[in-house]
């Protein structure tokens, strides 16, 4: 009870002590439309990538002879533990403009990750990618083989048994950790701030225009975390009640 | 383990744990006397652009006041001003603009602010200057990466000024909260340029090279200190603040390259 009380009763302060007289102008300024879109564009491209990135991963991971599969969990928690920041840190000196694989793409194509939104989305998969492939893992470890091997048995070749067997029975799996992604792709702030920078419509997320209205307009910052926390409930309960029939 | 000795070892860790705590709260109790313990500590809260300076000017503070500690939190004003304003346990802040200073006056937060430097605006560019920048117009180039400081902080809304003076539009790829982690962007060398304060490229050491430029002259940041009224040690934090103020505190800051205010 203590518990449920210690996460509802901020959310509740949040709603209670925002302006809501300022509530009309505040929600459909330039700044929090284009941090909003740019928030769900985002959030909804780095899901997609998590997942196809992240299904053949955890369904590496879910083999039952695979070598050093506790080292591999191992390596794909990492981003999980690690705080989002030291993530950007990680992702600069790998694709920053002189970082490791960064410095040979800028003198090939002039191209540099920082600074686009493109480093918005490998930031969020970076830190949304380990929610997907243990979520995964975990329904396809559940997932009963013998549906597999009697479809080999009748004759099935690997990809088929893969498409009509394996996916449909993992799909909620699936399903349940592509919104997990997506909702903590949503509330990235920390990598995105370090690796990404911090411009209006080009990186500035809804977390990072929340942060700065903190100290410009404190009113303002309420009022955005609460339209931040509708967007990210309102998906939540949406797909929950369609895609996912086990949560 | 055998019952007795689980037992055993139960009871002597319990008695450890009991002697840590008893020792813990008999220290705390001695060092929340304040004034009646010979040790003292306060935190200041200062722009991030003070680093380097307060750090030495904190080094020499405590070796002139044995017992008294000095603690710092650097960063950006803006961010420090609205914490004090809430009501952060600070005993000191030091702001890089009058307008941060006047987030934590006007809620009567601080005792009256003395200005101790003034700081003016230089072009930071990475060691061999790869992007070719030249003067404050290729700020405006959008073909260069450029990090210049958020408006709302003292550093950007000195830029905000440069730049109405020499009537460019600046075309930066990311606006920063304070002026280190604009510093830091350039010194990493993930930017062509930056605009940050002179005493920044003079600690961003060789890393980073500094280009002037006329137009700096129009937005001279006067830094406001200000001892912080509810503070847990009002003397030594009144002590730091006339430090500063003296001949030794402005030797250091002088010496970083911070100007007369």
């Amino acid at each position: 009870m203590v518990g449920l009380l210690f996460l509802v009763l901020p959310l509740a302060g949040l709603i209670i002590r925002a302006p809501w007289r300022d509530a009309a102008q505040v929600l459909t300024s330039e700044a929090a439309t284009s941090a909003l879109r740019l928030s769900l564009i985002t959030a909804t491209i780095a899901a997609l990538i998590t997942v196809l990135l992240g299904v053949p991963l955890a369904w590496l991971l879910a083999r039952p002879t695979l070598p050093g599969a506790s080292l591999l969990r191992a390596l794909i928690t990492v981003p999980l533990v690690l705080p989002p920041v030291v993530g950007g840190v990680a992702l600069f000196t790998l694709l920053g403009r002189s970082g490791l694989l960064g410095r040979p793409l800028y003198a090939w194509t002039g191209f540099a990750f920082p600074f686009t939104p493109y480093a918005v989305v490998l930031a969020q998969v970076f830190v949304a990618l380990p929610f997907l492939v243990l979520s995964v893992e975990g329904a396809l470890r559940t997932a009963d083989r013998r549906y597999e091997e009697a479809a080999a048995t009748l004759g099935a070749t690997p990809l088929t048994v893969f498409r009509r067997v394996t996916l449909p029975l993992v799909g909620p799996g699936i399903a349940a950790g592509a919104v997990l992604a997506w909702a903590r792709a949503l509330g990235e702030f920390g990598a995105t701030i370090t690796f990404a920078g911090n411009f209006p419509g080009t990186t500035r997320t809804m977390p990072l225009e929340i942060y700065l209205a903190v100290e410009t307009d404190p009113g303002a910052a309420l009022l955005l975390s609460v339209l931040l926390l509708a967007t990210s409930v309102a998906v939540l309960v949406l797909l929950r009640g369609r895609w996912v029939r086990r949560w | 383990m055998s019952r007795v000795t689980t037992r055993r070892s139960t009871l002597i860790v319990a008695t450890a744990a009991v002697s840590l705590l008893l020792a813990a709260c008999g220290n705390a109790a001695g060092d929340s006397g304040g004034a009646s313990t010979s040790e003292s500590t306060i935190t200041v809260a200062a722009a991030a652009s003070l680093t380097e300076a307060f750090t030495q000017i904190g080094k020499e503070f405590e070796a002139t006041k044995p017992g008294t500690k000095v603690m710092f939190n650097f960063g950006s004003s803006a961010t420090l001003a609205a914490q004090i304003a809430e009501g952060a346990p600070l005993d000191v802040f030091a702001a890089a603009s009058p307008a941060t200073m006047k987030t934590v006056t006007d809620v009567g937060a601080a005792e009256p602010p003395r200005d101790f430097v003034s700081n003016t605006l230089e072009i930071a560019v990475p060691k061999g200057n790869p992007g070719k920048i030249a003067s404050l117009r290729d700020i405006a180039d959008k073909s260069k990466k450029i990090a210049i400081c958020a408006p709302q902080v003292p550093c950007g809304a000195a830029a905000v000024k440069v730049f109405a003076a020499a009537k460019i539009t600046p075309a930066p790829d990311t606006l920063e909260q304070d002026v280190k982690a604009a510093l830091q962007k350039v010194s990493s060398d993930e930017v062509d340029a930056a605009l940050v304060y002179k005493t920044d490229v003079i600690a961003g050491g060789e890393k980073v090279a500094g280009i002037e430029f006329p137009e700096a002259k129009q937005a001279v940041n006067v830094y406001p200190i200000a001892a912080i009224k509810g503070s847990a040690n009002p003397a030594a934090a009144q002590q730091f603040v006339d430090h500063v103020l003296s001949s030794d505190g402005q030797a250091v800051l002088a010496k970083a390259g911070f100007a007369k205010p």
